[in-house]
């Protein structure tokens, strides 16, 4: 193909799509500001590094809770507006057994099961991590998975079973209901400050030198990186090499055909719930630790971002959830090199609304949970 | 007149729309007015509840209106409706302040513009932005358009929160010039603007209500009716007769909204935005851009929600980001779900019940039971309000928390209604009267009434 006919292609796809050209030229632009800085030691090397670390692990949160997103939204075919509070749930239930453990003997039950609310408890003084308390910890996460999946049920059989075979809309809109009836269930219960809930400073740091400085990575980012690495390998195992999984991709593809060849399809909905949930779950159990916060709109402030890793990725498939996750996690915070840092979610925001436009099927199109 | 004459000519006069909208109006008011009775209120605190009451209404009517012209008429699924408010309220606040100087020292200023102007311009921005939003938006899917509004509106949360736009240095003069020749020169009156981040911006500007009836010649007037009231209320009366009439004020925007809207909805355009609700591929090939005409209900609903803003919020002392969340949209949605998407009359009913029962109810019967019964301070969390009921079984602080959380637990309760309406009523109070694309009468002449078989054939989305 000579030069010319390439040139050609090029300025015919420039002229059928002017936002095309602008955004082309936005990412030259960004990408000189970018290299300008570096070279001029405007922007150092390992705040690069830093910043990137820390959308990994955005990422990583927002890629596990959005595996369970991308699965009911294809399986059900509808976008689920109370997933947020889902992991909001998780977040408190996880996080009152880990208060409970870490705590027992310390403060009474009852300001411990209620994650300290009224400042009542402090998870800081009760030395909640995963150095300091490493068995609280690892129960709190367990009852995290273990309460979302149960609400995650409950919620299901209640609410979106009896109106199953309507329109994803209704079912969009009922979803919000259940957000809001949620988030201001637990605000009742749990109250609405923003409470500490983790000993950060007593978790040990590692400070790695990265060209022009360092990078501090702490004992609960290895945690995340692990606990996430290990459920997305294990999610995967499971969709590929169980009849559980095949019934699950042929359910997403085509349900009155599913139902026809003998899958039981509401077995099937309840293993998805039981799946999205669990991860839903423990991924938001992971936020608050890791972010040593909890607070009653963690979930929701969450769940935009889930939704834009989730279309990214193309619903459906659980590789695009994490890929687009880690996606906007990256974004979300390494738009601070050009952007004020209050607008690294609206970046995030902004890069889903490209992605709509320009291939709405998401990156891992038409591949469904798998 | 027999019984069976009365209640016929009664359910016809409920079948009528004004009849209905006096009838719901009437039975919230009497109920209100009842209950304050009984429990006792003050003239002042009877007025001030009624008062209130009319805003919620009389603004969620107005929102719902306009919702109504997106998902009911067009079938645009928005959730950024707060978004829209706030860029209308935020927009006039900034036209409509005094200059810094004027105003305190440490504030952020505005450009002192009338209120009457600083509102159109709010209202034009907010039209703006509508189809900056619906450009690309409107192509997508219905639940990727929910996405993309809902995101869009906290981005717009968020840009009033961030500090970045928090103030702005003016220029103290602007000059056009062309070749050394002066076009145009204009010396704003403002040095600092912005949306003064997360503190909000304090209203300091003329009332909203005192703007209007100055427009209008009536302050005088107005002024002579606040002496008549203080014989009832001797008092400061002023307030109590500023909200009473603001609120009757709103309420004539509500009939200019529905006016509106109906004339919309029965032209030549609303025919098309029903076909498009209906089936968007039928009324393209029909030779419609129905891209553009999505595009103007677009654009104009979001102007609506704008002015909709304006009314809500100019008359409040201040306005801060916190106002702006995405609540105010769930409650405009379950206004419209109850009164019956696609039903102008049902938007104005559905607002109205909206308010009154769910939104004021709750705040209402917790005054009315503060009125009755002398309650003891209550505990300030869960825990403790439980620690009692399993001690020795004394319910009373439980009680008193649940009275006390109500702001929280009517959110509880809001998404509960919603989701018993999508299971039992999707089509809401009014849904099943949807206003046809046709301008011919499709019922046939042997069967019963025009309205259930043809909601039948709506094709379920719009449901």
């Amino acid at each position: 193909m000579g030069v010319s006919e390439t040139y050609a292609r090029g300025r015919r796809f420039f002229v059928e799509q002017p936002l095309a050209l602008g955004v082309a030229l936005v990412g030259l632009y960004m990408a000189w500001f970018l290299g300008e800085g570096l070279i001029t030691g405007r922007i150092l090397f390992s705040d690069i590094a830093s910043w990137a670390w820390d959308g990994l692990m955005r990422g990583l949160i927002i890629g596990l809770a959005g595996i369970g997103l991308s699965m009911t939204y294809s399986i059900l075919n509808f976008a689920n507006f109370a997933h947020g509070d889902y992991i909001t749930t998780g977040a408190f239930g996880g996080m009152a057994a880990s208060y409970l453990l870490a705590g027992l003997g310390d403060a009474d039950a009852g300001s411990l099961l209620l994650v300290g609310s009224g400042r009542s408890v402090y998870g800081g003084a009760l030395g909640v991590g995963i150095v300091t308390s490493p068995l609280a910890v690892v129960a709190g996460m367990f009852i995290a998975g273990v309460a979302t999946v149960a609400l995650a049920l409950l919620i299901d059989r209640f609410v979106y079973k009896p109106i199953r075979d309507e329109s994803g809309i209704t079912l969009l809109i009922t979803s919000i209901g259940v957000a809001f009836a949620l988030r201001y269930l637990i605000v009742f219960v749990f109250g609405s400050d923003v409470r500490g809930t983790t000993a950060a400073g007593q978790q040990p740091t590692a400070s790695l030198l990265f060209v022009d400085g360092y990078v501090r990575i702490n004992a609960h980012d290895v945690t995340l990186l692990v606990v996430s690495a290990a459920l997305m390998l294990g999610v995967h195992l499971l969709l590929q090499r169980t009849k559980l999984g095949k019934a699950m991709r042929a359910m997403s593809d085509n349900e009155d055909l599913a139902r026809i060849t003998g899958i039981p399809t509401e077995r099937v909905v309840k293993s998805t719930w039981i799946i999205g949930g669990g991860l839903t779950g423990v991924a938001g159990y992971m936020f608050v630790l890791w972010k040593g916060t909890i607070g009653f709109n963690d979930g929701w402030l969450l769940l935009l971002l889930i939704f834009a890793a989730v279309i990214l990725g193309g619903i459906g498939s659980i590789y695009g959830a994490i890929a687009g996750g880690i996606v906007i996690g990256m974004t979300a915070s390494l738009s601070i090199v050009w952007i004020p840092s209050e607008f690294g979610r609206a970046a995030a925001f902004a890069v889903m609304i490209l992605i709509l436009l320009f291939k709405p099927q998401g990156i891992f199109s038409g591949r469904s949970t798998a | 007149m027999s019984p069976s004459g009365f209640r016929s000519r009664a359910s016809d006069l409920l079948n009528r729309d004004p009849g209905l909208v006096l009838a719901v109006f009437g039975g919230i008011y009497l109920a209100y007015i009842l209950a304050g009775l009984v429990f006792g209120f003050s003239v002042r605190g009877h007025m001030n509840s009624i008062a209130n009451l009319t805003f919620y209404v009389a603004v969620f009517g107005m929102l719902a209106l306009a919702l109504n012209l997106h998902w009911g008429y067009t079938g645009l699924f928005n959730i950024g409706v707060v978004g829209f408010m706030g860029i209308g309220v935020y927009v006039t606040a900034v036209l409509a302040k005094p200059p810094a100087a004027q105003g305190g020292a440490a504030q952020v200023g505005g450009f002192g513009l009338p209120l009457g102007i600083a509102a159109i311009g709010g209202v034009l921005v907010a039209a703006a932005v509508g189809l900056v939003v619906a450009l690309p938006a409107l192509r997508l899917r219905a639940d990727y358009l929910a996405i993309v509004t809902i995101a869009f509106s906290e981005i717009i949360r968020f840009t009033f929160m961030s500090d970045t736009f928090q103030s702005f240095d003016v220029p103290g003069t602007v000059d056009i010039a062309v070749g050394g020749v002066t076009l145009f020169s204009y010396d704003p009156a403002a040095e600092m603007v912005g949306f003064g981040g997360g503190g909000g911006l304090i209203l300091n500007y003329v009332d909203p209500l005192e703007a209007i009836l100055r427009t209008l010649f009536l302050w005088d007037p107005y002024l002579g009716l606040v002496d008549a009231v203080s014989v009832v209320i001797p008092s400061n009366p002023k307030p109590v007769v500023d909200g009473f009439v603001y609120g009757l004020v709103l309420l004539g925007v509500v009939a200019l909204y529905y006016w509106l809207l109906s004339r919309t909805g029965e032209s030549p355009f609303g025919r098309v935005l029903k076909a498009i609700r209906e089936d968007e591929d039928v009324a393209n090939s029909l030779g419609k851009d129905t891209s553009r005409f999505k595009l103007k209900s677009f654009v104009l609903g979001c102007a609506l929600m704008g002015f909709a803003g304006i009314l809500w919020y100019a008359g409040r002392g201040s306005i801060t980001p916190p106002s702006f969340r995405p609540n105010i949209t769930f409650y405009v949605w379950i206004a419209l779900i109850i009164g019956g998407a696609g039903s102008n009359t049902g938007s104005v009913l559905g607002g109205a019940v909206f308010a009154a029962l769910l939104y004021e109810g709750p705040r209402y019967f917790k005054n009315l039971v503060q009125a009755a019964v002398d309650i003891p301070d209550g505990p300030g969390s869960f825990g403790q309000a439980m620690a009692p009921i399993g001690a020795s079984l004394d319910p009373v602080p439980f009680l008193v928390y649940t009275l006390n959380s109500i702001g929280q637990l009517r959110l509880v309760i809001m998404g509960l209604v919603l989701i018993w309406l999508m299971h039992n009523r999707p089509e809401g109070m009014l849904g099943h009267r949807k206003e046809t694309a046709a301008s011919v009468d499709l019922s046939r002449p042997d069967r019963g009434g025009p309205d259930e078989d043809v909601a039948a054939a709506d094709g379920g989305e719009t449901r």
